[in-house]
């Protein structure tokens, strides 16, 4: 295996208290990611993969349990110590796409680089080149309205790398594109592993998990297995990566 | 944060809503707009007396007949007719160290006829010293004397706009004009000195105020005095002085009985200052309310705004925005709102401000247009304070809310 992991949980629990009611999201998980993995979180809604990956995003904070991310232990850190880190360190994707409404693609790519107090010039030139990279060039000024769903989602894509983060979370990234689109974006993802990003995606889509290269499965807010995809063992066999 | 940015969105966010906006915005444009128009309106009416006054002449004492109670005009100023005051009086004071001329005035709005044209005046019977006392120069001829005051001569001088209503370029020296059926000898006309305040001083015509009283009205009485003092810091003094030659004159022991009122210009100005001011104050605590209300309006709509875009804030969240970017968010967004309505109020203000102010002076009335830098700075002020006080809560409950619960509010 790797040296130190890029992030480690260990026996993570999240319960949600309604009225009188407890809910248990997650009940004792534990979870390791390195550097270049591509991992896939399938489960059955309820399963708690959702709130497990809000976890990992610093969006949702654990009941109990131990985070460690990029050598840091994050349970003692404060909402704007997690608010830079979510800026500087994660980039998201979700189903929804999540863009602003009313603002240009270029804009919106360019949000992440405002908090992050960066030049305006260089905003600019590490917009166009993020939204060029996913093949919108051609889009700069448009606003989300006027966007395909593939074409929003390329461009949630081109915003969630543009602070260079250490770590991609996706939740259900394809879940409301058409077959044609869902090919795209996960060709695009693909490209980032290879390229060397660390990606997490959330799904429970088989053809959608088939692109990662490690499978993890989640019921009643535990891991219940976890494998190494079939693609990649696929892969693994008759072309070895170097 | 970009704070182009945030206003351009906030901008946008309020274009995408219209009526909405309008609305919003509605309370803050007639909150900025009454304050201007008040403080302008004020000013102007203000400059309107003020202006009539001054253009008097300076170093001036007023005496009006009959008394008043401490801080009041007189009753004369309401146009009550007291007859206690007689030229005899203000001829006396011409005694007084460092009085440089006296006048007495009685007048009255009569028609004057030169052959077959006619135009209406103001007579005025007044003193020889008149031109001394207001500052009035003599354009052509001679101003009347005191020979000619006391031999009750029918002499006649013309303010400008009469002498050309009636005799056009040619000179009216020597001519004879009807005066209430009596004719009278034009012996000068004076210089052009434009209006003051409520009086156009060019339609006036002189005549001795003993001929005024004699052959015009029948009376012996006079309405007002005005005493001509060298230098201003005499004034105080030569008050005292005409107050003590009255009593006498009037046998009045008690200064309460007085039947008269000296009062100098400054005091004059005063007591106006005072009861315009105090008016102005009013209006303007009238208007100050209609901005207060409209900044709960702004604060009602910002919390809807919170509400509504909880997701947005939720998603800014997980980019990395931290509280206080979310919260100067918000904060800049209600101050755009309310300066989007302070800039229409200012400007809907300031248009009918200009709009009374040229009205009233194409009716040829001295009224100063006053939009003063300092009541834009203050409005201005106070927009952006609106903004802050009133987008506080919102915002704050704003940048408080959790990314996670922010992000799955739909």
């Amino acid at each position: 295996m790797h040296k130190e992991p890029l992030l480690s949980i260990k026996d993570i629990k999240k319960d949600y208290v309604t009225g009188e009611i407890v809910t248990h999201a997650l009940r004792g998980v534990d979870f390791e990611v390195h550097e270049g993995e591509f991992i896939a979180i399938m489960g059955h809604s309820g399963s708690g993969k959702s709130t497990m990956l809000h976890i990992l995003g610093f969006l949702d904070t654990p009941s109990s349990g131990q985070y460690f991310f990029d050598g840091t232990d994050t349970t003692k850190l404060t909402e704007d110590d997690l608010a830079e880190i979510r800026n500087k360190k994660l980039g998201f994707v979700f189903q929804a796409f999540n863009l602003l409404p009313r603002t240009s693609a270029l804009d919106n790519v360019r949000m992440p680089m405002i908090y992050a107090g960066i030049d305006e010039k260089i905003q600019f030139e590490k917009a166009k080149k993020a939204l060029a990279a996913v093949g919108l060039s051609h889009r700069l000024k448009n606003n989300p309205n006027e966007l395909s769903g593939g074409e929003q989602q390329r461009v949630a894509i081109a915003r969630a790398l543009i602070n260079n983060p250490r770590l991609i979370l996706a939740d259900e990234p394809t879940g409301n594109l058409d077959s044609k689109s869902t090919e795209e974006i996960m060709g695009i993802f693909d490209d980032l592993h290879r390229k060397g990003h660390t990606i997490i995606i959330v799904t429970h889509e088989d053809n959608v998990s088939d692109h990662a290269e490690k499978i993890v499965r989640m019921k009643d807010g535990m891991v219940f297995e976890r494998k190494i995809s079939e693609k990649h063992e696929y892969i693994a066999h008759n072309k070895p990566r170097d | 944060m970009n704070i182009l940015l945030t206003i351009s969105l906030a901008i946008k966010g309020l274009l995408a809503n219209k009526i909405r906006a309008f609305l919003t915005i509605l309370g803050i444009i007639i909150g900025v707009a009454g304050i201007i128009m008040i403080v302008s309106v004020g000013n102007g009416a203000e400059s309107l007396i003020v202006n009539q006054i001054k253009s008097v002449g300076s170093n001036l004492i007023g005496i009006l007949p009959g008394g008043r109670e401490e801080g009041e005009a007189p009753a004369a100023a309401y146009g009550i007719v007291i007859t206690t005051l007689k030229s005899e009086d203000i001829k006396a004071l011409k005694e007084i160290p460092h009085v440089v001329g006296v006048a007495g005035y009685t007048k009255s709005v009569l028609p004057i006829f030169y052959k077959n044209k006619k135009a209406e005046s103001t007579v005025t019977g007044t003193s020889a010293d008149y031109p001394a006392v207001e500052d009035a120069a003599i354009d052509g001829g001679r101003f009347f004397n005191d020979i000619d005051d006391n031999s009750i001569s029918k002499v006649a001088v013309l303010g400008s706009q009469i002498k050309y209503d009636l005799f056009g370029d040619m000179n009216p020296v020597g001519e004879n004009i009807k005066i209430k059926n009596e004719t009278f000898k034009v012996i000068g006309y004076m210089q052009e000195r434009g209006a003051s305040g409520f009086t156009n001083n060019d339609t006036l015509v002189f005549i001795p105020v003993k001929t005024m009283q004699k052959l015009i009205l029948g009376t012996n009485h006079i309405s007002m005095g005005r005493v001509k003092v060298d230098n201003a810091e005499y004034m105080d003094a030569v008050v005292e002085d005409i107050e003590r030659i009255l009593r006498t004159r009037h046998g009045i022991s008690n200064p309460k009985d007085d039947d008269f009122t000296v009062a100098s210009q400054e005091q004059g100005l005063q007591i106006l200052t005072n009861v315009t001011g105090s008016i102005k104050l009013l209006l303007t605590a009238i208007a100050a309310i209609a901005l207060i209300v409209g900044g709960i309006g702004i604060m009602n709509v910002m919390f809807i705004a919170v509400t509504e875009r909880t997701h947005e804030i939720g998603l800014r969240k997980a980019i990395g925005a931290k509280r206080q970017d979310i919260m100067k968010q918000f904060l800049i967004e209600a101050v755009a709102i309310t300066s989007l309505g302070g800039i229409l109020g200012i400007i809907i203000g300031g248009g009918f401000s200009a709009l009374v102010a040229f009205t009233i002076q194409y009716l040829g009335y001295d009224w100063d247009l006053i939009v003063t830098p300092d009541s834009i700075i203050i409005a201005a002020g106070v927009i952006v304070g609106i903004g802050i006080i009133f987008g506080y809560a919102p915002a704050k409950k704003a940048s408080l809310l959790s990314p996670i619960d922010a992000l799955r509010y739909e």
